[in-house]
């Protein structure tokens, strides 16, 4: 029984923190639902990673040398060295969205644009809290309600704090129903709230639909070349999924692979929660900015529909601009719900899963975006 | 600190700049894509 006492002993309090994190998470994901196909593989990972002398990541072993383990192979194949899990995930991504409603109403493509404020506030939030230009900007990218790109960016800019970014990107997309609304009342009145939108879409033919990737992804590609994994990616899948002949592969995308790597993802993400990285006062700060973010994502993309319905003739319900983050499809859902609750009747549902869509589009295009022009000042 | 915020609030101008322009160029394609193949439909309806 010594040898197991002596395990014990050798648990730090930061170690002990991480498995209440765990469970913590693995709580969120099983009884609340909150993205569990991402956080119950890292809580779990979290717990993994945090086991004295764990035999998921490298440890040297007296007498044998330096032996691998598999969480941090994982992370340095998958994430370090190519970054190839999230990219890929974006397959399966591009192959489970519909762009028919953002075809059918392009305007919708603005408010793609403006939700992703909140990146660049909690930027400028971060710089001002004492992080440097590299960590500010990927702790800024949680914005993006993105979670793949918040790790890609963060991964990229040699962040040290990719998985807290990760941690709270994730948490607060599942948190979306609660931040929202919160932000999208501050900055509009009850009257805005219950404006109703026509809904004629135009037609959307098959043509379009296929070359809508292959155009979003040359268009991108040459304004921000550093968008291309992620763009060419997405586009990708949606040119599967849209060109009519590659069914199964389609599905395979959607499904299985979109799977596969999800799992993989999350207990791969949970390396960089080991204690020595994840329990300091940095992540608390992390936490609160990423709710900052979430927030003036929200808050840019309203004021954005309020700026736009002083030019038009017929206004925008300003909490379409809200739907404008990436997080698919909750932000449509929320502002749809909220449009119900003030005026019971009032559907507002497809234009807002026009400017959910395109702040997919928009959150990858930020994501190169803040790449390039970080590395500039580096 | 301060140097780093007022870079912070240029890469916030470049930034949101660049996107509406990407978002922009989108916009106007897909609406240039709507009409041609609109235009089309209704050519195609008159031979019939």
């Amino acid at each position: 029984m010594e040898f197991l006492w002596e395990g014990l002993l050798q648990i730090t309090w930061q170690q002990a923190v991480m498995y209440g994190i765990g469970v913590l998470l693995i709580y969120l994901a099983v009884k609340k639902g909150y993205e569990p196909a991402l956080l119950l593989p890292m809580g779990f990972g979290a717990i993994l990673v945090n086991l004295p002398l764990s035999g998921v990541i490298n440890q040297n072993v007296e007498g044998i040398g330096v032996v691998n383990g598999i969480i941090e192979w994982l992370f340095e194949v998958g994430i370090e060295a190519s970054e190839a899990l999230p990219i890929l995930l974006f397959i399966g991504i591009g192959a489970m969205i519909d762009f028919g409603p953002l075809l059918s109403m392009p305007s919708m493509f603005l408010f793609g644009a403006g939700a992703q404020f909140g990146i660049f506030f909690a930027l400028s939030t971060a710089v001002l809290l004492g992080f440097d230009l590299k960590d500010a900007a990927s702790i800024g990218i949680i914005g993006a309600a993105d979670g793949p790109t918040s790790i890609l960016v963060s991964q990229v800019l040699h962040s040290k704090y990719v998985g807290a970014i990760a941690v709270a990107a994730y948490s607060y997309m599942a948190l979306v129903p609660i931040v929202q609304p919160f932000a999208i009342r501050l900055v509009t009145t009850r009257k805005e709230r219950r404006i109703r939108m026509d809904y004629t879409p135009g037609n959307v033919s098959k043509g379009m639909r296929i070359a809508f990737p292959i155009l979003t992804t040359f268009l991108v590609g040459l304004v921000s070349p550093q968008s291309v994994a992620l763009v060419g990616f997405l586009m990708f899948g949606n040119l599967i999924r849209e060109c009519g002949v590659l069914g199964t592969l389609s599905d395979t995308a959607q499904n299985v692979l979109a799977n596969l790597i999800t799992l993989l993802l999350g207990l791969t993400i949970s390396f960089s929660m080991r204690a020595e990285a994840f329990v300091n006062m940095d992540t608390l700060l992390i936490m609160g900015i990423g709710l900052i973010a979430f927030i003036f994502d929200s808050i840019g993309g309203v004021l954005l529909a309020k700026l736009l319905n002083l030019f038009r003739k017929k206004k925008v319900n300003p909490m379409i601009g809200a739907a404008g983050i990436s997080a698919f499809p909750m932000s449509a859902r929320v502002v749809q719900k909220m449009a119900l609750e003030e005026d019971p009747g009032n559907i507002i549902l497809m234009h807002a899963i026009g400017a959910n869509v395109s702040g997919q589009i928009a959150s990858v295009i930020a994501g190169g975006l803040i790449i390039g022009l970080v590395s500039a000042y580096l | 600190m301060w140097q780093n915020f007022f870079i912070s609030l240029e890469i916030m101008g470049k930034g949101m700049l660049g996107i509406f322009v990407v978002i922009g160029i989108l916009t106007l394609a897909v609406s240039a894509m709507g009409k041609l193949s609109h235009r089309e439909e209704e050519g195609q309806e008159n031979k019939d």
